[in-house]
């Protein structure tokens, strides 16, 4: 069977299974719409460590922690993690795999990590490689404003198309077999890069790269958006968003009905003070493993399209003037 | 998608009507208010030490001082940023805003240690305004010396 389509797409031969999704967030989040949803809510941004670096790595453990046990296994069960940070050189996550003697894949999407994760992970249990992969994805506020913008305590204000990055980690179990929700299909994102410099709107930087790999998933599989109940991308915010809508638009997709985005999804813009709405790598993962994975399982959600987004640039391209290239990877989930 | 320069162009013009500006008119009144409110503090300060019998310049020199402790004081216990938020240059521009801008660095970077961390990241917001300030000073120095 040739599991290729076309240039960037890939169906699987086995039905894969999501077996589980965690979310592990900081009190912001869990103030927010989606509150109540999350698996843990932690009031301490900090969790008792004494860096936020060092924070975002314990989020990402207890995330990873939680989806095997909520997989109903245990650590020796899985074979592979594939995870990601917003940490310079993805430190959050290899210090984590410190204390998991399992082989791991770091990768570095940016906020696209967990839709990277996803894909490479349903490739490897498809491929045969590996019966559970655990896939992982953290981000923490103060650690990316820290190492991305200015330190904390500095006043100023934040532009209104900025978006808040969210404090976190959420995973999850890919299974071979199982009951579902099944990954039917992965379209990998390009690099797209339209020119924007703004560090502050990374909305726009990324949308583009949302719209490129919509196009080429819905041309790739013959699909139209129609076909999903919930198309929702990573971190693009209502700016993001906007665009995202109006570029499909050209491409003659109708994007207005089933079409939301993780970031605006996951803060109330009007009394969390967010602007544009969330974003990092936990933005995606939390929200999808809080809010869509379990209307997934219970089959409130039939079919839904993932497309966590990432703007790839750091502190020293952006003040050296350079463009912020983009990222977004697609991920095909339908329920059991 | 195809990425011509023409492309980029347009979809620039897209992300601009797509991203709301800033409330200018609000901000400009709330930093007016603000910032004018520190200055009157400042003054009021200075006035009290003169009427106390300082002369103007040591009165001038204490009220630095305080002004400056206090900001660093409200920055350690995180109220300052707060009101960097509501006011934006209002509490930027004052000799307040400059203390915030050396004890945040301060703050965020101590984890680092006390020489790679506050010690070399202390200036990494207020250090051009040293160094552009120094230069411009002496440039302006020079002048007077010429003209004078």
């Amino acid at each position: 069977m040739n599991k290729k389509l076309g240039k960037q797409s890939v169906t699987f031969e086995n039905m894969l299974t999501i077996a589980s999704a965690a979310s592990v967030v900081g009190n912001k989040e869990g103030e927010g719409p989606l509150g109540a949803r999350f698996d843990e809510v932690h009031e301490d941004a900090m969790l008792g460590k004494d860096s936020w670096e060092q924070a975002e790595a314990e989020f990402l453990k207890k995330a990873l922690e939680k989806a095997t046990e909520k997989a109903r296994l245990t650590q020796s069960d899985i074979e592979y993690v594939v995870a990601g940070d917003l940490m310079n050189q993805s430190t959050s996550s290899s210090f984590v795999l410190r204390d998991m003697p399992l082989p791991f894949f770091g990768i570095f999407g940016a906020c696209s990590a967990f839709g990277e994760g996803l894909g490479l992970g349903s490739m490897i249990v498809d491929g045969g490689f590996a019966k559970h992969v655990l896939i992982g994805a953290a981000s923490h506020f103060c650690a990316a404003e820290k190492q991305f913008r200015f330190p904390l305590e500095l006043g100023g204000q934040r532009p209104l198309t900025s978006t808040w990055t969210v404090t976190g980690a959420g995973a999850a179990v890919l299974s071979l077999g199982g009951g579902g929700p099944y990954v039917r299909g992965v379209t990998t994102g390009k690099i797209i890069d339209m020119g924007i410099k703004d560090m502050n709107n990374m909305g726009a930087a990324m949308a583009p790269a949302a719209a490129d790999t919509l196009e080429a998933h819905f041309r790739e599989f013959g699909r139209t958006p129609d076909y999903y109940d919930v198309i929702a991308t990573g971190d693009l915010g209502y700016v993001g968003k906007e665009l995202v809508v109006k570029l499909m638009a050209e491409h003659g997709y109708d994007m207005s009905k089933n079409y939301t985005d993780c970031g605006i999804e996951i803060y109330d813009r009007d009394s969390q003070d967010t602007h544009s709405g969330g974003s990092g790598c936990a933005c995606s993962a939390t929200t999808f493993a809080a809010l869509y994975y379990p209307r997934l399982v219970s089959g409130e959600i039939k079919r839904m399209l993932i497309i966590p987004t990432g703007a790839l640039a750091n502190q020293m391209t952006s003040q050296q003037g350079e463009t912020i290239p983009g990222i977004a990877h697609a991920v095909a989930i339908e329920g059991p | 998608m195809n990425n011509s320069e023409q492309d980029k162009v347009r979809f620039q013009q897209m992300v601009k009507e797509a991203s709301p500006n800033s409330h200018l008119l609000a901000d400009c009144a709330k930093a007016f208010v603000v910032g004018g409110a520190i200055c009157v503090i400042g003054q009021f300060i200075t006035n009290s030490f003169m009427s106390g019998g300082f002369a103007k310049t040591d009165a001038s020199m204490y009220t630095s001082i305080i002004l400056i402790f206090t900001a660093v004081l409200l920055t350690g216990i995180g109220v300052y940023d707060n009101l960097g938020k509501f006011a934006g240059a209002g509490s930027i521009v004052p000799i307040t805003g400059f203390a915030n801008a050396v004890a945040a660095p301060a703050v965020e970077f101590k984890r680092e240690g006390y020489v790679l961390g506050v010690g070399a990241k202390m200036f990494i917001v207020a250090g051009p305004v040293i160094v552009y300030g120094v230069a411009t000073s002496i440039v302006c120095g020079a002048i007077y010396y010429l003209v004078r």
